[in-house]
């Protein structure tokens, strides 16, 4: 990544082209495409707290919650402020997501100035509960559907708005812990009492990656309610945050491209063994597999840990720099 | 950050690049050979439920009961000449998967109609997509309003949870009982809005709601509440809640002396309702989707076969799943095509379909107008006492 603006501007224009072909995708492959990038936001971001900056969180998917939720409601009110043309409505879904990912950011902002003073276990204990009472307030909050869920969200996100939020998170988390001052980040996961001994404000530094990774995760949240068009608390429990975790470790904790790598092959393997049973050429024994498929993927992921527990892509990064 | 070395870690990158590419093949040749899987001597169906995961316990049910409709369709010659195809796809209770779930049915599979899903809360998340595609869908066991108000192409077969109400207060009102007392779970929807339904018509029918107590899911002493409830003479009392807590009610009621009979909702239905109410609850009443004990040839001809095939007696999830294929198959059959205008058209007009959950007609809303039973406990097992018709 030698130069990333002109990366960044890359992937943006080719988000733009694949989108314009996205009537001619096969609408499984289009959801599965969309999925991915939604989950490399979330994983991406993510790794920025756990990966870079060595903070255990458990609590990412209450701020994709905040997230999903913030945008989903400000759409479904506002959502014709500007009239019904599709540039007024497009306009709403955009500030929509930013105000979305700036909840989440607060949400952030809000449980780690107290709980970043703790680490490790403690920490984990403390956004776990913390994305707990996320989802107790909307199960509670009749404007938000409670615990009968958010429909009627209408469909904005597509491949273009995705894949420019992929952009978006990576060249935002690489060009940060690249950058002199993002040295902060990683110093203070290297040896916290060296940097603090350095004279690097450590707390600052905590509180800041957990802000941007809850922004990102708040995005993602805003792209997935506009996908799938109905969301519910329980789509946001602690599963879903173990979920983005085991992508993060699987991928290599802050090896951006190895995570983003592993968010897109936790997705497709899903479903690429939900599809055995339909590969004719298969055996039939292979074909039932796909029955416990759960069971193998499981299972690979166990064998994949054995084989690569520094990642998928190991100490290779993105950016030629040491990190 | 300084650069180091761009190429070693190039060099790093295109070591490993020949794994990515592999990786990128293998899912390629996977998704391949599917696009002529479709075969047109079977009319594909779709069906997603919950194989695995939280809610597993109903979805596995449901599907047993489909899938034995299947069978019988298919052994009886199958539809307009045409074998029925049940693809099922598991969406583990996750949220998000019924979503690309429906969408690999409708796009991969091209099914004709999509059944699914017993919780709410996934069939909501399915409903958008099929409705989009104009693809028709019948949920079995759905019972959150919302769900068919997503558009026309929605439909359910069980009744909507507020009818139960009724049909309790009905049955409370033939028994000549006019002093009810309520025990609501003030903090499900569900018990709530029972509660409502029940209080309104049975007051309409001239009874007496005596005294009206709350407790929360989770509670674990209720003899407050039953002290309050036994001071004020009752002749039943009704307790719309769900079996974890119902049972534990039982108990500290008969503990206080409370010798009238309880009454409840399809929320009873749970493993643990007896082994912990032991015979607390004999001589109460609730109302239920579907009673195995149902002495008519249709449902003791249902329960041999479900009995046969899996080794256990069927429950409300799979005679419900089982009632969404036949109706399914039946519209097909009247609409002579499975084209889905048609199609949708002609499962709107399901009228008076003999199911093993009773007489179904659906109504403008595309919700099913069907009888309740109502089961009574005695010895340690369920009983049918008597069918309510709305």
């Amino acid at each position: 990544m030698r130069n990333p603006k002109f990366c960044l501007i890359l992937a943006v224009i080719l988000a733009a082209v694949v989108n314009g072909f996205s009537s001619v995708i096969n609408p499984y492959y289009y959801d599965i495409l969309i999925t991915i990038g939604i989950n490399v936001i979330l994983a991406v971001s993510l790794n920025l707290v756990i990966g870079y900056t060595g903070q255990f969180s458990l609590g990412h998917a209450g701020f994709m919650a905040v997230g999903a939720y913030f945008s989903a409601w400000m759409t479904g009110r506002y959502g014709v402020l500007f009239g019904e043309s599709a540039p007024a409505t497009g306009a709403i879904y955009v500030l929509a997501l930013i105000l979305g990912g700036l909840a989440a950011a607060f949400a952030g902002l809000l449980v780690g100035s107290p709980s970043l003073r703790l680490r490790g276990d403690y920490l984990a204990i403390v956004t776990l509960g913390f994305s707990e009472i996320i989802k107790g307030v909307i199960q509670n909050a009749e404007p938000l559907g409670a615990q009968r869920g958010l429909g009627g969200i209408v469909q904005h996100t597509n491949f273009f708005w995705t894949f420019f939020g992929v952009a978006l998170a990576v060249y935002g988390v690489l060009t940060l812990v690249h950058s002199t001052y993002g040295s902060g980040f990683l110093a203070v996961r290297d040896d916290e009492i060296a940097a603090e001994a350095m004279g690097i404000n450590t707390t600052k530094y905590k509180v800041l990656a957990f802000v941007i990774g809850a922004f990102f995760a708040g995005l993602a949240g805003g792209l997935y309610a506009h996908f799938k068009q109905f969301i519910h608390p329980e789509g946001f429990n602690f599963l879903k945050s173990v979920d983005i975790v085991v992508m993060v470790i699987l991928g290599g904790m802050g090896s951006t491209a190895g995570v983003c790598l592993a968010a897109a092959l936790l997705t497709i393997l899903p479903e690429v063994l939900r599809m055995l049973s339909d590969v004719p050429w298969l055996p039939e024994p292979a074909r039932h597999l796909a029955d416990n498929r759960m069971i193998l993927y499981s299972l690979l992921l166990i064998v994949l840990m054995l084989n690569r527990p520094q990642g998928l892509f190991g100490r290779l990064r993105f950016g030629a720099g040491k990190p | 950050m300084p650069v180091n070395d761009p190429s070693q870690a190039s060099a790093k990158f295109m070591s490993f690049f020949p794994s990515l590419s592999a990786s990128v093949l293998v899912s390629a040749v996977m998704f391949l050979p599917l696009a002529s899987a479709f075969s047109s001597g079977e009319i594909p169906v779709g069906e997603f439920t919950s194989l695995t995961g939280g809610s597993a316990s109903f979805g596995q049910s449901s599907h047993k009961g489909t899938a034995l409709a299947v069978e019988e369709i298919n052994a009886a010659g199958g539809v307009l000449g045409k074998k029925i195809r049940l693809i099922t796809e598991d969406d583990q209770s996750q949220a998000g998967q019924p979503a690309t779930i429906v969408r690999k049915l409708i796009s991969q599979d091209h099914v004709v109609a999509i059944l699914g899903e017993v919780a709410s809360s996934k069939t909501l998340e399915a409903a958008p997509i099929c409705q989009q595609n104009q693809i028709p869908m019948i949920t079995p066991a759905s019972t959150n309003p919302k769900v068919t108000e997503v558009g026309d192409h929605v439909f359910r077969i069980c009744f909507i949870d507020p009818f139960q109400g009724t049909v309790i207060s009905k049955f409370a009102r033939a028994r000549g009982w006019n002093r009810i007392a309520i025990l609501t779970d003030a903090k499900q929807d569900y018990s709530v809005g029972l509660t409502e339904c029940f209080t309104r018509d049975f007051v309409a029918r001239g009874g007496e709601i005596v005294r009206e107590q709350k407790y929360s899911s989770g509670d674990k002493d209720f003899k407050a509440q039953l002290t309050s409830i036994k001071a004020a003479q009752p002749d039943a009392i009704f307790v719309p809640g769900y079996y974890g807590e119902v049972s534990l009610i039982a108990k500290q009621a008969r503990l206080l002396g409370i010798k009238v009979p309880l009454l409840g909702g399809d929320g009873w239905v749970g493993d643990s309702l007896l082994k912990v109410a032991g015979k607390s609850l004999d001589g109460c009443f609730f109302s239920a989707h579907f009673s195995a004990s149902d002495k008519s040839e249709r449902v003791q001809n249902f329960v041999a076969k479900y009995q046969a095939k899996y080794g256990v007696p069927p429950d409300d999830m799979s005679a419900l799943g089982y009632d969404s294929a036949m109706i399914l198959a039946d519209a097909i059959r009247r609409a002579g095509t499975t084209e889905a205008a048609p199609l949708r058209d002609a499962i709107a007009a399901t009228k008076d379909f003999s199911g093993v959950t009773g007489l179904i007609t659906l109504d403008e809303k595309r919700n099913a107008s069907k009888p309740a039973v109502i089961l009574t406990i005695e010895n340690g097992g369920f009983h049918f006492v008597e069918t309510v018709t709305p």
